[in-house]
C-alpha cells in the first residue's frame, strides 16, 4: 500500500508560511521549512483540517476534473447523501437525481442505498455478538487513518465491512453492466465527494486491494452545475431508492440511529473524536456497544467540500427526512454478502515511535524531555513546528536544530544588540528592581 | 538499561486536570514504542491512582521510571491516609461525596481496578500522615513484533 498518495495538497505558490495549518494538523503532519508549509505524508490523514484553516486558500483537495468522463461509455453518478443537504428549500430528492443526468451522467446510484445495507449488515453482526465492543465505524476514512497513525491497538475494534460508498459503488457497477451489456471497465463510477479524505480512499482504498470507484468530484464542483439544471426541470424522474436511514448517513448520529439500539456514542470534530478514542483506549467505554466517528464537525456535511454550514445543511435534511420512508434497501435473506467484508484489516503504521527498540527510544526520550525542558515552552510555531515538544522531537530526529528557536538565538547571541534584533514579544523582560 | 524518569505535581485545588498526568504519560510511551497492553495498563492504574489523589488526598506527587522492562508509578500524597486498606480494596466501597458522584466517580472501582492492571501494587498509608502507592507493570519484550 502507498501512504504517501494524498489528496491534501500544498499550492506552493499561495502558501505565506503562516503558522495557522501546523496548530490545526491533528497528526502534527505540518513543518514551514524556507517560507513554505509541507506536510509529512506518512503522518497525513487526509482530514482536510489544514484546507478548513488556511487564511491563503493554499491547501486543497486533489480532485478529479470533469474531462474524465469521456474516458467511459457509461458513467454513473454517486452522490454521498451530505449533497442533499446543501439545497435550500429542496422536497425532491429526485431534483437533484435528475439532474444528474442533465450534466453529463447516465445513471446515478445514491450511496444512501449502500448505508442501508452497511446498517443493516452492522445490526446483524451486532446481534450476533462476535465483534469486539465498543464497535468502532469505518465510514470515515480519516477516522481508519487517525486510528492507524495514532491508535494503533484500536484495530480490532474496527468494524471491518465496506464503507457506504464502497458498497454502492460495488453494486452500480454490477447493475449498470446488468443494464447495459458493457465491458466493467467500460462504465465510470464516480464518487460525489463531501471531502478529500474519501478521494484518498479511492486512490488508497481501507479494508480493499482495489477501490470500486473510477474517481470523485467534489460536491462543491457539482452544486453549481446541478443547481443551473434544477432551476429549469419540468419533470424528474423516479430515481430515489432509499429512506431515512441511508440518508441520515449524512450527519453525526445518522449511522448510530440506524442500528437501533441505545448504547452507542456519535462523536464528531477531529479534537473531540480524539478525546472519544482516548477513553475507549483506556476502556472506559467497555459498556457502549457501538461508536460512531466522524472527522468533521457535524458529520459528513461538515466536510471541507461542502458549499453549506453543517447546522444549515443538517436542518435542510430534517426537512427532506419528513417525506421520506424508513428504509428501501435491505439484505438478501438476512446475511451479510461476502464481499461486503473487507479483504484486510487495518494495517498499524508506526510512524509515531521514537525508534524501532525501546532501549533506543528511551535514550532519545531522556535527550527530548531535556531539550524540551530548555526551550520557552511557548509553542508560538516561529520555529515551524506545532510546539515547543514538536520541536524538540524533531531535534532529536535529526530534523531540525535547537537554534530554530527564536529564544535559543536571542540567549545565545550574548551581545545585547541582539535584543533590538529579536521580535518585541520575544525580548528579554526588563530586570526586576530589587525591592528592599 | 535506560531509565527514563518523569515528575508530575498534582494539583488538587483543580479538579477539572485531574487526569492530565497520565495522558500524558500515555503519550510518551506510545512514542517510545512499548508493549500496547503494558502501555493500557499503566494508562488506567495511573489514572485511578491520579484520580484519587485529587479526590481523597487533595493533590500529591506522581513519579514514574520507565525501562524496558518494568513501569514503576508513585504516587504520594499528604492526604488524610487510608484507614482499612483492605476494606478500601474491596469493589464498591466508595467514601466519596455525592457531588463527586455526580461526576460519574465513587463507584468504589479505582483501587481494584489498579490491582486488576497493575503487576504489583504496594500501599503505604498512615492515617493523618498520607498515603504512598507504588505501582509496578511489566513490560513483555515487543521488539519482535511489527
Ligand atoms: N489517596 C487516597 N487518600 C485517602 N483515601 C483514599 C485514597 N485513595 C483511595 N482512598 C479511599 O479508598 C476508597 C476507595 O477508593 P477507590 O478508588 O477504589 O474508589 P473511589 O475513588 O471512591 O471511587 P472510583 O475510583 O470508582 O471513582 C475511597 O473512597 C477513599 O475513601
Ligand atoms: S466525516 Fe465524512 S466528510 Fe468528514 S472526513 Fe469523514 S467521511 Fe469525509
Ligand atoms: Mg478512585
Amino acid at each position: 500500500m502507498n501512504v504517501l498518495n494524498h489528496s491534501v495538497r500544498l499550492d506552493e505558490d499561495k502558501c505565506k508560511g503562516c503558522m495557522n495549518c501546523i496548530k490545526r494538523c491533528p497528526t502534527e503532519a505540518i513543518r514551514v521549512r524556507n517560507g513554505k508549509a509541507s506536510i509529512i505524508p506518512e503522518r497525513c490523514i487526509d482530514c482536510g483540517e489544514c484546507i478548513r484553516v488556511c487564511p491563503q486558500h493554499a491547501k486543497r483537495a486533489d480532485r478529479d476534473s470533469f474531462d474524465i468522463l469521456a474516458n467511459y461509455k457509461y458513467k454513473v453518478a454517486l452522490p454521498a447523501p451530505s449533497l442533499y443537504g446543501q439545497f435550500n428549500n429542496l422536497d425532491d430528492i429526485d431534483c437533484v437525481l435528475t439532474a444528474f443526468k442533465m450534466i453529463g451522467f447516465d445513471d446515478i446510484f445514491e450511496v444512501s442505498k449502500g448505508a442501508e445495507l452497511v446498517s443493516e449488515a452492522t445490526r446483524l453482526l451486532l446481534k450476533r455478538g462476535e465483534l469486539k465492543k465498543p464497535v468502532i465505524s469505518s465510514a470515515c476514512p480519516a477516522v481508519c487513518r487517525l486510528i492507524r497513525v495514532r491508535f494503533p491497538n484500536l484495530i480490532s475494534h474496527v468494524l471491518e465491512l465496506n464503507s457506504p460508498m464502497e458498497e454502492a459503488a460495488r453494486l452500480a457497477r454490477i447493475k449498470a453492466v446488468e443494464d447495459t451489456g458493457l465491458k466493467p471497465t467500460d462504465i465510470g463510477i464516480f464518487f460525489i465527494t463531501p471531502c478529500p479524505a474519501k478521494i484518498t480512499a479511492i486512490k488508497q482504498p481501507i479494508g480493499l486491494e482495489k477501490s470500486n470507484l473510477d474517481g470523485a468530484f467534489a460536491i462543491k464542483d457539482v452544486y453549481p452545475k446541478l443547481l443551473a439544471q434544477m432551476n429549469r426541470l419540468d419533470v424528474t424522474g423516479n430515481l430515489r431508492d432509499s429512506g431515512i436511514i441511508g440518508v441520515g448517513w449524512a450527519t453525526s448520529g445518522g449511522a448510530s440511529a440506524a442500528l437501533l439500539r441505545e448504547r452507542y456514542i456519535a462523536v464528531d470534530g477531529i479534537e473531540n473524536v480524539i478525546q472519544v478514542l482516548e477513553e475507549i483506549e483506556d476502556e472506559k467505554l467497555n459498556n457502549i456497544d457501538f461508536i460512531e466517528i466522524n472527522a468533521c464537525t457535524g458529520g459528513c456535511v461538515g466536510g471541507v467540500l461542502c458549499t453549506e454550514n453543517p447546522f444549515v445543511a443538517r436542518s435542510h435534511l430534517q426537512h427532506l427526512r419528513k417525506y421520506l420512508p424508513v428504509s428501501c434497501n435491505h439484505l438478501e435473506g438476512e446475511k451479510v454478502p461476502k464481499a461486503m467484508n473487507w479483504d484486510t484489516s487495518l494495517k498499524a503504521i508506526s510512524v509515531l515511535k521514537l525508534a524501532d527498540n525501546v532501549e533506543d527510544a528511551l535514550d532519545l526520550m531522556k535527550e527530548l524531555n531535556t531539550i524540551a525542558e530548555r526551550l520557552p515552552g511557548l509553542d508560538c510555531g516561529t520555529c515551524g513546528a506545532p510546539s515547543c515538544r514538536a520541536l524538540a522531537e524533531d531535534i532529536v530526529r535529526g530534523l531540525a536544530l535547537e537554534s530554530d528557536c527564536v529564544f535559543y538565538m536571542r540567549d545565545a547571541q550574548g551581545n545585547p544588540s541582539f535584543q533590538g534584533l529579536v521580535p518585541p514579544p520575544f525580548r528579554k523582560p526588563p530586570k526586576k528592581e530589587e525591592t528592599p | 538499561m535506560s531509565i527514563l524518569k518523569l515528575h508530575y505535581d498534582i494539583d488538587g485545588s483543580d479538579f477539572t486536570r485531574a487526569g492530565e498526568a497520565s495522558g500524558k504519560v500515555k503519550r510518551v510511551l506510545k512514542k517510545l514504542g512499548l508493549d500496547a497492553e503494558a502501555i493500557r495498563n499503566v494508562s488506567i492504574a495511573m489514572y485511578e491512582g491520579e484520580i484519587n489523589m485529587v479526590i481523597h488526598a487533595g493533590g500529591g506527587e506522581i513519579d514514574v521510571e520507565i525501562s524496558s522492562e518494568l513501569v514503576t508509578i508513585v504516587l504520594t500524597d499528604h492526604g488524610p491516609g487510608i484507614e482499612d486498606v483492605s476494606l478500601a480494596m474491596k469493589e464498591g466501597y466508595s467514601t466519596a461525596t455525592d457531588n463527586i458522584r455526580s461526576l460519574g466517580f465513587g463507584a468504589g472501582m479505582g483501587l481494584p481496578n489498579i490491582k486488576k492492571y497493575a503487576n504489583e501494587v504496594a500501599i503505604d498509608t498512615k492515617v493523618g500522615v498520607g498515603t504512598t502507592i507504588t505501582i509496578k507493570i511489566y513490560v513483555p519484550d515487543c521488539s519482535a513484533e511489527l
